[in-house]
């Protein structure tokens, strides 16, 4: 009885500790999450004279997916975002960050090329308005135009099928 | 006045209007607008490596940052709206001093309320001993006097 608080008091402590050991501080909330998408206007990576803009990926749910040349981590999501533009039921534009457009497009030529169209960022001023600090980061966007859902690093099989699909099928759905 | 233009001299070397944030040096009109820019780059974190300030980060995203604040001190931009602009896309996070809202309420009350709860846990520990105290004394006392 005489050691009941401090037990208390050390198993709470215990509890909390164990939770901030599984949390990790390298993930930042995104103040962007259910706001629209910055509007922008750029070339694209395959065609300095073509451009991408923001209104061109309202009407249709988007996953929009940040990499570049020089990322490596952006590699081993690359084939799965290929395998889901070959099943053909997900848009995937790409925004390319801070990179060589010649890099890029041998990178493009070598990997696959799973985006409708990529942004070429090379200054990356649109990356500064998404927040982008950790490429590849990827965002799910509604048929509006709103940042749905966020994820920032690569995207693993186990986050594709638990959290970005189920979204992105909720979003397509007519009630959404 | 050989000696004045000396000092003039050895003064703007030591405080020059240019600030020398890693590679890019930047210069200001003025030295409000320089101190300015010191403090701001000196309160807000670098989000790649996050124990870093904006000052002393040489990440990539921290130059860039850097040339964004100074691009909207030289166009007239407060420091609130500087903050804002990087709040907005970056969240709380970016800032060294964490504002009070609801997530933060522990965070800057916390250490009162764990205060409060020691100060109380000690008094009652003292008035318990108090308590205890006479009654032995007044053993001993008749243990003396027999």
């Amino acid at each position: 009885m005489r050691y009941s608080l401090p037990l208390a008091v050390f198993v709470i402590l215990v509890i909390l500790l164990g939770i901030g050991l599984k949390l990790d501080p390298g993930l930042v909330p995104s103040p962007l999450i259910d706001k629209p998408l910055p509007a922008f206007s750029l070339p694209t990576v395959h065609d300095r004279d073509v451009m991408l803009t923001s209104t061109d990926l309202q009407g249709q749910v988007v996953l929009l997916n940040i990499w570049a040349s020089w990322c490596v981590a952006c590699r081993t999501e690359h084939p799965l975002l290929v395998d889901l533009m070959k099943q053909g039921r997900v848009n995937i534009y790409g925004l390319n960050y801070k990179d060589e457009r010649q890099n890029a497009l041998e990178w493009l030529a070598r990997l696959g090329d799973p985006y409708r169209a990529s942004a070429f960022d090379q200054d990356g001023r649109l990356g500064i308005d998404l927040g982008v600090y950790g490429v590849p980061e990827t965002f799910v966007l509604d048929r509006r135009g709103i940042i749905r859902y966020k994820h920032i690093g690569p995207i693993t099989p186990q986050i594709l099928k638990d959290k970005l699909l189920p979204l992105i099928h909720k979003l397509e759905s007519p009630a959404a | 006045m050989r000696f004045h233009y000396f000092f003039t001299g050895l003064f703007n070397l030591l405080f020059a209007f240019s600030v020398n944030a890693a590679d890019v040096p930047f210069t200001f009109d003025n030295e409000t607008d320089a101190e300015r820019y010191r403090n701001l780059v000196e309160e807000l974190r670098c989000l790649v490596c996050q124990n870093q300030t904006l000052a002393d980060s040489g990440a990539d995203l921290a130059q860039d940052l850097r040339n964004e604040i100074y691009q909207m001190i030289q166009t007239g931009r407060s420091n609130d709206e500087i903050v804002d602009f990087l709040v907005d896309r970056y969240g709380d996070f970016v800032l060294y001093r964490p504002p009070l809202n609801t997530t933060t309420i522990l965070l800057w009350f916390g250490p009162f309320l764990i205060f409060t709860a020691a100060i109380l846990i000690v008094i009652r520990i003292i008035r318990r001993q108090s308590m205890e105290v006479p009654e032995q004394q007044g053993m001993e006392n008749r243990g003396k006097h027999s």
